[in-house]
């Protein structure tokens, strides 16, 4: 769920976990620890985290329940029946 | 007891860091006085505008001529005619000096040719424009930065729990809690004028996207309205509490920004909804998501829906243009969901939808941001009689510390607020659930809340309110308060926390429905199935509500022309 930490690349600054504007993280992690994400339920997908890390270490993962619902454009369809009849 | 971890003096303690705590500190600061912020998160990245905002509503008389130009544009806005003319009027009045200042502290409010200044969206075709666009993603650092440079002091991580009022009259200060370690703490802030800025109240209804996942909403889920909540328990004048303003955005991603998007709201076969705009534009988007935001789940529920945001038509360069603009308004996890799962606005429509209210009004001030409690103002998406959102936060945040660093050259500190009968009496009660090892998680309190409200004073459309379904949630809410005195536990800060901003929200929804049960008629989408007609002797009214005497007390007031 919501932020994930690589920890190869994490410096441990803490700074995501001071910044984050749901506190996530819970509080800021002991220096030379990697933060953990305690309350991911709480995340709002701000991507500031991400915005914000300085090593590149995190990324967003969004919900599969929060999935954007698409359909191909209405405009492009109405076009391209347009374009059908006109064929015809 | 939960421990006091700090006892800090100020003149002037400002609660929340958003833009309008911010604001108000660096004026506050600016004009002498002592000044902290106590915030929720962290000023740097916290509140709805925590990634960034792209629409400012104001006034410059180069552009609008006079102000009456921009008030009324503002009125037939999204924001809504239902405003107190003379605040209105106050924040636009002041608006460009912010506006300026913001610009010259870093932040880019000039986006027009030439470095001009740029106004798009928010707008009817041909009409006169007041929201300016410009690019807010990194407000809240330089805000933050400022604010320090003034000589404010901002505390991190530490929410506040509740007003605390000086025996003798006026405001002592405010008790905080402090959640930097594992435990509960108690921070107090003994201050001679206090400024709310805590934003506007999410969480009270279900989530309209994830009925399950209770953050999933448009703007800051960290914003509960707890000033609201905390201002009435001590005696402060709330108005509109009845009437829930509701966003639009896409569906299942919450996110609030309709008018980033340079699109056309269409009908799966293509048709334009509303009768604004047939092709996408970028100097106005299409203002039916403003004006007619019920369209979205009116197309549910007559079946031809969904409604969708298509934006296939515009050029490449506003297309590229909008994902510019959506980073702009902090909307950059969502740009990034968008290209991981291959939506591609140019080529699909996104399904819109409403979302639950997250705006119920809330606290009356005037043009000075004072409220009806002597040293206390408030400012920001909390205020009752008056609606911009960001532009309105930023202005009357500024306004609101000149008054406050004014209003304290003639007050004393009270020395001993933490000892006060109210002081001990709420440490008292949070301490209950604080040090409560076991028991219900604020979760289930404010799971059950949201059901009461849903569903018994939902706001239409298409759902109903009445004398028989509010009385009987008014019951409700009172069972729930008995099961949470029983049962809330929350021995972690971070728990406490939450536990708080639930807590506000039975509160507020209480006031809600009280409110609510004194209109009787139907307005806007408040549908009232024993009153079916919009009463005419109420127009341009506002239900205020105060608590006296321990009891609630409704009048109607004339909303002031």
């Amino acid at each position: 769920m919501p932020p994930m930490i690589d920890p190869e690349k994490c410096v441990k600054c803490g700074t995501c976990a001071d910044i984050c504007p749901l506190e996530v993280y819970g509080r800021r992690p002991a220096r030379g620890e990697i933060p953990a994400v305690r309350y991911p339920d709480e995340c709002w997908h701000c991507n500031v985290c991400v915005m914000d890390c300085p090593s590149g270490a995190l990324s967003l993962r969004l919900p599969i329940s929060h999935m954007i619902l698409h359909l191909d454009s209405p405009y492009l369809q109405t076009l391209s029946k347009e374009d059908g009849h006109a064929a015809h | 007891m939960l421990p006091i971890k700090e006892i800090l003096d100020a003149d002037v303690v400002i609660v929340g860091g958003g833009v309008g705590g911010l604001m108000a500190a660096v004026s506050a600061a600016r004009n002498g006085a002592r000044t902290i912020v106590l915030e929720k998160a962290n000023t740097k990245r916290s509140g709805s505008g925590a990634g960034g905002n792209d629409h400012f509503a104001c006034y410059i008389p180069e552009v609008h001529g006079d102000l009456a130009t921009a008030r009324q544009a503002t009125l037939e806005s999204m924001v809504g005619p239902d405003q107190d003319r003379d605040v209105l009027d106050a924040s636009l009045e002041r608006s460009l000096e912010i506006l300026e200042m913001w610009h010259s502290w870093g932040i880019d409010m000039k986006l027009g040719r030439n470095g001009g200044w740029l106004f798009e969206g928010h707008a009817f075709p041909g009409k006169p424009r007041v929201f300016l666009k410009y690019n807010g993603s990194n407000q809240k650092k330089v805000l933050t930065e400022q604010a320090r440079k003034a000589g404010a002091v901002i505390v991190n991580h530490s929410p506040v729990l509740e007003m605390l009022p000086a025996p003798g009259g006026g405001i002592g200060g405010v008790l905080a809690l402090d959640t930097t370690e594992e435990r509960p703490a108690f921070r107090i802030v003994r201050a001679r004028a206090v400024i709310m800025a805590a934003g506007n109240a999410c969480r009270l209804f279900v989530s309209a996207n994830t009925p399950g996942l209770m953050f999933n909403v448009g703007v800051c889920p960290a914003n509960t309205g707890e000033s609201i909540a905390q201002f009435w328990r001590i005696g402060g004048a709330l108005v509109g509490m009845d009437r829930g303003y509701r966003h639009a955005g896409p569906r299942y991603s919450s996110r609030c920004g309709k008018s980033t998007w340079i699109g056309v709201y269409r009908y799966p076969d293509g048709e334009p909804i509303g009768p604004f705009t047939s092709k996408p534009s970028r100097e106005t988007s299409d203002i039916t998501g403003d004006i007619w935001n019920s369209s979205f789940s009116d197309l549910m529920v007559n079946g031809r829906g969904p409604a969708m945001m298509d934006c296939a038509g515009a050029s490449r360069e506003d297309l590229d243009h909008m994902i510019w603009a959506m980073g702009c308004e902090g909307m950059t996890g969502f740009v990034n969901q968008m290209k991981a799962e291959g939506v591609d606005p140019g080529r699909h429509g996104v399904v819109f939808g409403q979302y639950e209210p997250h705006g119920i009004r809330g606290i009356e001030i005037n043009p000075k941001t004072e409220t009806n409690l002597p040293g206390v103002y408030a400012v920001g998406d909390h205020i009752g009689n008056f609606r911009t959102n960001l532009g309105g936060a930023a202005v009357f945040g500024y306004i609101s510390g000149e008054q406050a660093a004014a209003y304290v050259k003639g007050h004393d500190l009270c020395g001993d607020i933490e000892n006060t009968p109210w002081a001990r009496e709420r440490m008292a009660w949070y301490s209950r659930f604080g040090e409560r090892e076991q028991g219900a998680a604020w979760q289930e309190c404010n799971h059950a809340i949201q059901q009461i409200l849903s569903d018994f004073a939902a706001p239409g459309p298409h759902k109903v309110r009445s004398a028989s379904l509010l009385n009987s949630g008014l019951k409700f809410i009172g069972d729930l308060r008995v099961l949470i005195e029983r049962q809330l536990a929350a021995p972690t800060a971070h728990e406490l926390m939450r536990a708080a901003e639930t807590l506000a929200i039975v509160d507020m929804g209480e006031i809600m429905i009280r409110c609510a049960l004194e209109r009787r008629e139907s307005r806007g989408n408040m549908h009232r199935s024993d009153y079916t007609f919009t009463n005419p002797l109420l127009n341009n009214k506002f239900i205020r509500i105060v608590k006296e005497n321990g009891e609630p007390r409704i009048t109607w007031r004339d909303i002031r022309r």
